[in-house]
């Protein structure tokens, strides 16, 4: 399988730290991929109108340009890139009155033929490395890091672009024990982050992340653990507001899940960059507990 | 307040149903979606109640709503709906029917300045467009 990668906008910019620590981890286990070098901002969130569809032009053409590089599927970092790739896909592959228009629309571009399957980072781990692989590659297991996986909604709703079930998320906690992590399970795992609610009613972002990370401190975790640039802003960018607001919640570190591979495989601290993180910027907890 | 059927607002129901194929009728009002939504105790109507009304076809209490303006499309609410409707579809057709009269929910040049530099561009673009017309 010949495999595309899909940046999107936040991974060359605010989210460096997933799209470094990603890749190198992957030319550690081996994988072989390439970037696509022609993309456009996917549109962040699919679109909900059935009556137009002018907002699966971005989508699509990303889609064809790996289709252009003659790659069979295209992964990306970005929970709301798969959704919003995955999403386009599904669509026009079960709508063909839909694809046609899309197509006659593009008439500079070659026609979509709906072949190109969409993955996320933590499918392409399971799928094509397997567990299996991925932990005997491990040089410095998370022995004792208790985690709590935090999948939001873009990889698990709705259903047809599901990585794993939305009531019973496993995917990331199958992650967390292949690089010797210990998964704690919160409640609120698959609870939305607000999103772009940051934008419009920042209250209702802070109240429900203030949720997600209640739930994961009773849990028992030491950090979260994320795939999401979004997730990364309302719980991590706007804890101090969290923390400030609700006393009973103490401030927790959050990490890309990649991150956390990284440090696992025993790369060099520059390809974590546990600066661009926040609220823990050194990313101690983390490799504290890498032996 | 009574409700006779010459207050159904068919057209306001027909514009719904072009923008969401989602089938509002069909819901039996379990309030699973409001029970299951992360931002409910923000909104002036609960999920439940919006397709309630859209269904009573009450167009002008429903466009007067804050709820959808909550809603983050996470799509929790569809997930666990025992008919199977697709609610984010309903509200974003509530959100569209006022966005395509230009009315911005949001405004770019009323940000603050610390909104503009920790922001994920993601936030903007899915903000602006759930939220700007």
């Amino acid at each position: 399988m010949k495999l595309a990668y899909y940046p999107g906008c936040t991974l060359k910019t605010k989210a460096r730290n997933l799209e470094e620590s990603a890749l190198a981890g992957l030319r550690e286990l081996g994988v072989e991929f390439i970037e696509l070098d022609q993309w456009n901002c996917c549109g962040a969130v699919y679109s909900l109108a059935t009556d137009d569809l002018i907002h699966q032009v971005a989508p699509l053409r990303n889609l064809i340009r790996v289709q252009q590089e003659e790659c069979d599927a295209v992964f990306t970092l970005c929970s709301q890139c798969y959704n919003t790739l995955a999403r386009a896909n599904v669509r026009v592959n079960e709508n063909a009155e839909d694809l046609k228009t899309l197509n006659t629309f593009m008439d500079e571009e070659p026609d979509y033929g709906g072949s190109v399957t969409v993955m996320h980072f933590l499918t392409l781990l399971r799928d094509v490395v397997g567990w299996d692989k991925l932990k005997s590659a491990v040089k410095k297991p998370l022995k004792g890091l208790k985690v709590a996986p935090t999948y939001g909604c873009s990889l698990i709703r709705p259903d047809p672009v599901a990585i794993t079930p939305n009531n019973t998320p496993v995917i990331m906690a199958e992650f967390l024990e292949a690089v010797g992590a210990e998964p704690v399970q919160s409640p609120d795992s698959n609870t939305c982050c607000g999103s772009f609610q940051a934008l419009g009613n920042p209250d209702a972002a802070l109240e429900t992340s203030g949720r997600i990370l209640r739930s994961a401190q009773k849990a028992g975790a030491q950090a979260l653990v994320l795939s999401c640039p979004m997730c990364d802003y309302n719980l991590g960018r706007r804890q101090p507001a969290i923390v400030e607001k609700y006393e009973e919640i103490n401030e927790m570190p959050v990490y890309y899940f990649t991150q956390l591979l990284a440090v696992a495989l025993g790369l060099e601290a520059d390809v974590c960059r546990f600066d661009l993180n926040s609220p823990e910027k050194d990313g101690n907890t983390l490799t504290a507990a890498a032996v | 307040m009574p409700i006779s059927s010459r207050d159904i607002d068919k057209s306001f129901q027909n514009k719904v149903e072009e923008i969401a194929s989602a089938d509002f009728r069909r819901c039996m009002q379990c309030g699973q979606c409001t029970g299951m939504c992360p931002v409910v105790e923000q909104m002036d109507f609960t999920p439940r109640q919006i397709m309630h009304l859209i269904q009573f076809g009450q167009f002008e209490r429903v466009s007067q709503a804050r709820s959808y303006w909550t809603c983050a499309a996470c799509h929790s609410c569809m997930v666990n709906c025992p008919r199977d409707i697709d609610i984010p579809q309903v509200m974003e057709a509530m959100r569209l029917l006022v966005l395509r009269d230009n009315e911005d929910q949001v405004h770019p040049n009323k940000l603050s300045p610390e909104q503009l530099r920790e922001m994920p561009q993601i936030a903007f673009v899915s903000g602006f467009r759930k939220l700007t017309a």
